[in-house]
């Protein structure tokens, strides 16, 4: 088996939280061009984990490998200029704001030459340009227009935009949290699609849901965190939702020499 | 939008009945909107709109009322004059305000700025240059206190600027001994304090340079906030502070920002202040923070952040000069423009509710 770098990778990771061990000693690895759910009971330390490779949640031992070098993040803002883009629950969009100011929110684009160098002038036709043509390529152009605010768009379109706000920027990894819970059965529908649409242009995706049948559906390997710690991780073509939900919940104990 | 092209085995079980399901997911109804509806579309896209219309409605009404003396140029210029300190402090009020924050403190800086400034130059002998420096600098400085209580020890901006303005308000007394700086004493050892009342006539106006400048902040501070990412920043935060922090915004530092900057552009009320009133008074505009708020509420700039123009409270202190200068020509006592400005209040934020529940 030739050895693949993952794009990132925790190992031995811990996180207290006074008495509570959030993370205890948990090692991750997210593969090349994989989706890769992460799941978990509800306290398991599931997110605690993810953030941790996100900067949003500083470990307090391990280490954290991008693409087989050691980084220490200090914020979530400094992941995300490695290239690490996360899709929050709460999408983290303005909602006064314009489809295209929301996907440029913190990484404007300035006029070229005096009036962008002295007077900080934003380049509104740029930003517009390219927020069309991103959302084009994920077949999201059914919005009226790139300027109408985010509060006039439907729950899948603000989703849309916040997936393709990522897929945009993202050049090593994308988290998406929890990204069809508030979400009908057609829009969920939409942005499964959605998501292997981003997996089928190269970018690996982290994905944390507690919907079963959208993990089997679209991950490559499920990552089941327990206590913790990572449980295991299997291929969801070898296993039933139901091992799954047992493995999580500590129902049943996986079979070791079968983790994928 | 279609699911129509998907192989019939894709997805869920229960999913499959909707390839014969009705594929339109999210359109937008464009017809059957009655015109209260879109008039309300139009407001909620452009705030500034309503202080607009207002404004020039309460000129016809008033000229018609007063008659050629409220219409004259020298009575429009006037209420410029009138409105130019008030509608400094309303621009800085209006940054805080799309922060969704609030500053009770502006005329306070305001004015204990032109305090340092006058004993500066008029008793220590500084040149009024360097004078008018330290009141500005002290002026951004005055605004970042206020603005590192408000990021770093997490106080609301309300008790916060609440505080300052009581603080803020006892050093300007200390400061000044409770004594007002006579106009002639500025004018013999530190005339260019009062370089923001010089005047100059125009085709029958009268403007003070005073008046120019504060239109000259609403330009700047709207260019800032319309064309910088700083500005979207701003409107971001007063947006869903939340949602900006985790896009990447550093919230703290840009709000500490805003609040530098109202406290600058409140020294800089503070020179001006000085040519308006001709003289330097601790008493002066004890009312101007409420005031200040005043004219951005009517302005159509939220207080809840995230929502209007600076633009608008220009207007709107324009506004509250019109209804002060025609009422005050039509006779009528005082505390009848004390009352219509109240219901003015009232009325604006009452249309700002309306237009923020605009279904879309």
């Amino acid at each position: 088996m030739s050895e693949v770098i993952p794009v990132v990778e925790g190992r031995k990771l811990v996180k207290r939280y006074g008495h509570v061990t959030a993370i205890d000693h948990s090692d991750f690895a997210l593969m090349p061009g994989e989706i890769l759910a992460v799941i978990g009971d509800n306290g398991a330390g599931k997110s605690s984990i993810v953030k941790a490779i996100c900067g949003a949640v500083i470990p307090d031992d391990g280490e954290i490998l991008i693409e087989g070098e050691p980084v220490n993040f200090t914020s979530p803002i400094e992941a995300r200029e490695m290239g690490i883009e996360i899709v929050y629950q709460n999408l983290a969009l303005s909602p006064a704001l314009s489809i295209s100011d929301n996907m440029f929110m913190g990484r404007e684009i300035k006029k070229e030459g005096w009036r962008g160098k002295y007077f900080h002038m934003l380049d509104n036709a740029a930003m517009e340009k390219f927020a069309r043509e991103k959302l084009t390529e994920l077949g999201l152009m059914t919005v009226q227009s790139i300027t109408q605010p985010v509060e006039t768009l439907s729950g899948g379109q603000r989703q849309g935009v916040a997936v393709a706000r990522a897929a945009a920027f993202a050049t090593k990894f994308i988290l998406m949290a929890e990204p069809t819970a508030a979400l009908g059965v057609k829009e969920s529908r939409r942005v499964l699609e959605l998501i292997l649409d981003v997996k089928s242009r190269g970018i690996p995706i982290i994905l944390i849901s507690h919907n079963m049948p959208h993990v089997f559906e679209v991950a490559d390997r499920i990552h089941i965190h327990r206590l913790g710690k990572r449980l295991c991780v299997i291929n969801p073509k070898d296993y039933s939702m139901s091992d799954a939900v047992a493995f999580m919940t500590g129902a049943k104990e996986p079979d070791m020499a079968e983790v994928a | 939008m279609s699911d129509t092209n998907q192989p019939a085995q894709k997805g869920q079980d229960f999913e499959q009945v909707l390839d014969k399901s009705d594929t339109k997911v999210a359109e937008f109804q464009v017809s059957h909107h009655t015109l209260l509806e879109r008039v309300q579309h139009m407001l909620h896209k452009n705030p500034t709109m309503v202080p607009v219309i207002v404004l020039a409605v309460s000129l016809v009404i008033f000229g018609l009322i007063a008659g050629g003396r409220f219409f004259s140029a020298f009575n429009l210029s006037l209420i410029m004059q009138q409105v130019s300190i008030i509608g400094m402090l309303a621009a800085a009020q209006s940054l805080i305000i799309i922060t969704a924050g609030i500053d009770l403190s502006v005329a306070a800086i305001m004015v204990l700025m032109s305090v340092i400034m006058g004993n500066l130059a008029v008793y220590v002998g500084v040149p009024s240059s360097i004078a008018i420096l330290i009141g500005l600098a002290g002026g951004a400085a005055a605004g970042a206190v206020n603005g590192l209580f408000i990021t770093k020890i997490k106080l609301p901006p309300f008790i916060t600027t609440l505080g300052t303005w009581s603080i803020f308000y006892a050093l300007l007394l200390w400061l000044s001994g409770a004594q007002s700086i006579r106009g002639t004493d500025i004018e013999e050892n530190a005339s260019f304090l009062l370089f923001f009342g010089t005047s100059f006539e125009l085709f029958g106006a009268r403007f003070t340079l005073g008046s120019i400048l504060m239109v000259l902040i609403f330009v700047v501070l709207w260019y800032m906030l319309n064309k910088t990412a700083w500005g979207r920043h701003v409107y971001a935060i007063g947006d869903d502070k939340d949602a900006a922090e985790l896009s990447g915004i550093r919230t703290d530092r840009v709000l500490t920002s805003v609040y530098m900057v109202a406290g600058l552009v409140c020294g800089i009320a503070a020179w001006a202040s000085i040519g308006r009133v001709g003289s330097i008074s601790p008493q002066s505009f004890y009312e101007g923070n409420l005031q200040s708020i005043t004219a951005v509420v009517i302005g159509g700039i939220s207080l809840f952040g995230g929502r209007g123009s600076i633009l608008g409270a220009l207007f709107g202190a324009l506004i509250v000069g019109v209804f002060q200068s025609g009422l005050r020509l039509a006779g009528v006592d005082v505390l009848w423009q004390v009352f219509a400005i109240g219901w003015l209040i009232i009325i604006a934020v009452a249309i700002d509710q309306w237009i923020r529940r605009v279904s879309a």
